[in-house]
């Protein structure tokens, strides 16, 4: 798989918040269907539904443990999707660290009666 | 002074062909406002290291044209922007749609259809929160626009950029 279509996915399984919700749950270990079932009002299966999706995403996998299949996070899709948003957001605030220094100029070289009248 | 609070962008993803960009500043929102519109401002904080803006021209009112264009130091690479603005509103709103003119900068940001960009800038207890909404049209192009900027040529020689603003904010 590409990794701009493994992106997609990786955006597109957690944009439910049930998902997200089960994603925080599986970050502390982890949880057999049935544990993460019992947070939300739903069914078991409407829970596989979303595990499924988490699942094919590569979000999570299943455990070794024949009777309980516990499901666990994959760490790798996550990575990928955040270190691809933190480059673009690394390179606004760059650009904003800069204007910050501007900013600071531009404030001192004020003359002072000005800006008090802004203020008021 | 020096413990002021020291903010930082967060970006999201509000839609398939969105991103927003928020970020608070410790200066009154005119001062904001002038460092995004007057071309003598732009200059000082829109150019890197290594990359210098030679071309700045805005007509900020509705109708008005804006062209933005950055050359490299080093090797004579161009690439710019370009657009119209569609709503100003001094000192709250300015909303312009935005082509990519590549120069001759090798490039996958999207040449055909605009983003369609809105920046809103208010004020409270004299920090001023500027959010920016770009809409790319597709997904395509915002992924890709995303992608391009963490691995496009504006991103060189940071190191150097940060002792730069390291000495700026130490004056």
């Amino acid at each position: 798989m590409q990794a701009s279509e493994r992106l997609n996915m990786t955006f597109a399984a957690l944009a439910d918040p049930t998902r997200r919700a089960i994603m925080a749950r599986l970050a502390l270990g982890e949880a057999s269907v049935a544990e993460l079932a019992a947070p939300f009002n739903m069914s078991q299966p409407a829970i596989s539904k979303h595990l499924k999706v988490l699942e094919t995403a590569g979000l999570i996998s299943t455990g070794q443990d024949a009777n309980k299949r516990p499901r666990k996070i994959e760490g790798g899709p996550m990575q990928e999707a955040v270190a691809w948003l933190e480059g673009y957001r690394k390179f606004w605030e760059r650009r904003y660290e800069a204007l910050d220094a501007l900013l600071g100029q531009m404030e001192a070289s004020r003359p002072k009666s000005r800006r008090k009248r802004r203020q008021v | 002074m020096t413990t002021r609070e020291k903010f930082t962008a967060q970006v999201t993803l509000p839609s398939d062909t969105e991103v927003r960009v928020t970020r608070s500043f410790h200066a009154p929102r005119m001062l904001v406002w002038q460092a995004h519109t007057v071309p003598e401002l732009m200059q000082r904080w829109l150019g890197h290291t290594g990359w210098s803006m030679p071309v700045c021209e805005m007509d900020v009112r509705v109708g008005g044209k804006y062209r933005w264009r950055w050359c490299s130091d080093e090797n004579g690479q161009a690439f710019g922007f370009f657009g119209t603005f569609t709503e100003v509103s001094e000192p709250a709103t300015l909303s312009y749609d935005q082509y990519y003119d590549p120069g001759n900068f090798d490039s996958a940001m999207p040449l055909d259809n605009p983003t369609m960009i809105r920046s809103t800038y208010t004020e409270k207890h004299g920090i001023t929160t500027l959010v920016t909404l770009m809409d790319f049209g597709s997904k395509e192009a915002r992924d890709a626009a995303i992608s391009t900027g963490m691995t496009d040529g504006m991103e060189v020689s940071y190191g150097r950029l940060d002792a730069l603003f390291a000495s700026e904010q130490g004056k």
